[in-house]
C-alpha cells in the first residue's frame, strides 16, 4: 500500500484537524440527548450530505470508471487492446434510470428496473429457497431419541426443544383455525418461545448500542482528549511551572 | 406523588447520565475484566482459521460502514492479525462503498505491525456495486470482477493472487457485516459454490444468524464487541474489544437494574390502582 503523504493546512496536519472535527461533531450529535437543538441539526445535515457525496464518488471511482468509462475511453488502463462497446448496453440501461426526473419519459425507467428484477429474481429465488428454506428445514429434522442414534441425552433434549419450539411457533402463526384445544395450547407455548427470541434480540440490540457508545467514548478519550486537549494543557502547565 | 410514581416519572436524561458514567468511568480508569469462557461460535471461527494451511488465501468482505466501526473494527483487526500470523494470504473485497477505506485502514495498521507486504501478503480489491452479481461473479473469475485492486494495480499480476481464480481456490470466506450481506454470501457463495463462510457481525444481527450456524451454513460467528474481545483473547493480543468489555459489562448491569426497578414500579403502581 503506498505510503500516505502528510498533508498540512495552516501548519496543522489534516489528521489533527480531522480528529477535532470528528470530536466536535460527535459532541454535537450527543447534544440531542439533552434536547433537540440547532447544533445537532447541523451535525445531522453534514452527516447526510457527506455520506451521500462520499457514496457517489466511491461508486464512480470504483464501479462506473473501471467498468464503463475506462473500457470505452481508456481501454489500455483495463488491459484491453480496443474499446469494449458492449458496456454501452448496461451503461444505457443505467442512464435510463435518470428518465424518472422527466415526467414525459419516466416510463423508460421501467426497462432497467424490469431487467434488474428479472435478473435478481432468477438468481435469488432458487438460492433463497435452498439456503433459507430447505436447509433450515433440514436443520430442524434432528434425532430425538438417544437410544436410536449416537447422541447424548442432553443433545436429544436440546433437539426436542428445537422441534417443539419450531412447531409451537408455527402453530401461533397458523390463523386458518381458531386457537382452541391443542392448537391453542401449542400457540401459547409458541408465544413463550417468541418471547425468548425477542428477549435475546433485545439483549443483543442493547449490547450493540452500548458498543457504539463505547466506540465513541474510546475515540473521544484516546484519540482526542488525551493527545489534543489534556496532553497539551498538561505540558503547558508543566512548562509554566518549570519556567 | 409516592416513590414508585416518582421512579416512573423520572426524567429519561438521568438514565442517560447513568449510562454515560457506566461507560466513561471504566474507560478512563482503565478497568479490564476477565472474559470468562469463549462462546462456541467464536471458537469455531478461530478453529476454522487455524485449520487452514499456511499460504492459503482467505477472502474477507468489509460490508460495513463507519457507524458500525466500534463493533466490527476490533473484529476485523483481530481476524486479519490472526490470518497474517498464520501466514495466510488475505484478499479483501467490499459490497459497501465505505468498506474500501475501512479495509485499507485495517490492512495498513495491522499489516505494518505484522511486517506484511501489500500485494504479497494481502490485497484490498475495494468496492464493487451489484452485491449479488459480485458474489456470483467471484465464483467464476475474481479478476473479471476486479480487474484492478483499490490502488489501481492489475489484480492478476499480484503475488497474493497467484493461483487464486475463484471460490474453488479459497478455503474460507469471512464476511464482516453490518447489514444483510451474510444472507447473500450464504445464499450464493455457500449454496451455489459450496464456499465455506464465516461471519463477523454486529450484535443486532446475531439472533438472525444463529440458525445458519446450526445448519452448518456458517462455520463460525463472531458476535459484536463481545465476540471481538473473545477473539482478541484467543489470539493473545488485547485491543479495543477487550478494553471495551468492562464498560459494556457495567452498562449492562445498569440497564438490568433499570429494567428490574421499572418492572417493580409498574407492578406496584398497578397493584395500588386496583386497591
Amino acid at each position: 500500500m503506498p505510503e500516505a503523504e502528510v498533508v498540512t493546512f495552516f501548519g496543522l496536519s489534516t489528521e489533527i484537524i480531522g480528529v477535532w472535527i470528528a470530536a466536535c461533531l460527535t459532541l454535537a450529535i450527543f447534544s440531542f440527548l439533552y434536547r433537540d437543538n440547532p447544533i445537532y441539526k447541523l451535525a445531522e445535515h453534514i452527516f447526510v450530505g457527506i455520506s451521500a457525496g462520499y457514496g457517489v464518488v466511491i461508486v464512480y471511482q470504483e464501479s462506473v470508471k473501471p467498468d464503463l468509462v475506462n473500457p470505452l475511453l481508456h481501454p489500455a488502463e483495463v488491459g484491453l487492446a480496443h474499446p469494449n462497446y458492449l458496456v454501452l448496453i448496461p451503461g444505457a440501461l443505467g442512464l435510463l434510470m435518470f428518465s424518472r426526473f422527466f415526467r414525459r419519459y419516466d416510463w423508460l425507467s421501467r426497462w432497467p428496473i424490469a431487467f434488474v428484477m428479472g435478473l435478481y429474481s432468477g438468481a435469488a429465488i432458487p438460492a433463497t429457497i435452498q439456503a433459507q428454506f430447505i436447509e433450515q428445514l433440514r436443520g430442524t429434522m434432528q434425532p430425538l431419541l438417544p437410544g436410536l442414534v449416537d447422541i447424548s441425552v442432553w443433545t436429544a433434549f436440546s433437539n426436542l426443544l428445537l422441534v417443539v419450539g419450531v412447531l409451537c411457533t408455527l402453530g401461533y402463526f397458523y390463523f386458518s383455525r381458531p386457537h382452541r384445544g391443542a392448537l391453542g395450547a401449542a400457540s401459547r407455548v409458541g408465544i413463550f418461545f417468541l418471547m425468548v427470541a425477542f428477549g435475546a434480540g433485545f439483549g443483543n440490540t442493547v449490547m450493540a448500542r452500548i458498543s457504539l457508545l463505547i466506540g465513541r467514548v474510546q475515540f473521544l478519550y484516546f484519540d482526542w482528549w488525551g493527545p489534543y486537549v489534556y496532553g497539551p494543557i498538561h505540558a503547558l502547565f508543566q512548562h509554566v511551572g518549570g519556567g | 406523588m409516592n416513590f414508585w410514581e416518582r421512579i416512573l416519572a423520572l426524567d429519561r436524561r438521568w438514565v442517560y447520565v447513568g449510562i454515560a458514567l457506566a461507560v466513561i468511568l471504566p474507560i478512563t480508569l482503565g478497568l479490564e475484566m476477565t472474559l470468562g469462557t469463549t462462546s462456541p461460535p467464536t471458537q469455531d471461527f478461530y478453529d476454522a482459521v487455524e485449520a487452514l494451511k499456511p499460504g492459503a488465501p482467505v477472502l474477507i468482505a468489509f460490508d460495513y460502514g463507519p457507524s458500525s466501526m466500534p463493533e466490527l473494527d476490533p473484529q476485523a483487526k483481530a481476524i486479519v492479525r490472526h490470518c497474517l500470523s498464520r501466514k495466510l494470504r488475505i484478499i479483501c473485497v467490499a459490497l459497501w462503498p465505505t468498506g474500501t477505506a475501512l479495509a485499507r485502514d485495517v490492512l495498513s495498521s495491522v499489516g505494518e505491525d505484522m511486517g506484511a507486504v501489500d500485494g504479497e501478503d494481502y490485497v484490498n480489491l475495494g468496492f464493487k456495486a451489484g452485491s449479488v452479481a459480485v458474489i456470483l461473479g467471484l465464483g467464476e473469475d475474481i479478476s473479471d470482477v476486479y480487474p484492478q485492486d483499490a490502488e489501481g494495480r492489475k489484480t492478476s499480476g499480484l503475488a497474493v493472487m497467484k493461483g487464486v481464480k475463484s471460490y474453488a481456490d479459497v478455503p474460507l470466506m469471512v464476511d464482516l457485516a453490518a447489514g444483510n450481506s451474510p444472507f447473500g454470501w450464504i445464499s450464493y457463495a455457500h449454496e451455489r459454490y459450496h464456499q465455506k463462510v464465516a461471519a463477523g457481525i454486529t450484535a443486532v444481527m446475531a439472533t438472525d444468524l444463529y440458525p445458519y450456524l446450526q445448519t452448518g451454513q456458517l462455520v463460525g460467528l463472531v458476535n459484536g464487541l463481545k465476540g471481538a474481545a473473545e477473539y482478541e483473547d484467543l489470539i493473545h493480543h488485547h485491543g479495543m474489544g477487550v478494553r471495551g468489555m468492562s464498560a459494556q459489562s457495567i452498562a449492562h448491569l445498569w440497564i438490568i437494574f433499570l429494567v428490574i426497578v421499572g418492572n417493580i414500579a409498574y407492578f406496584a403502581m398497578r397493584r395500588a390502582s386496583r386497591e
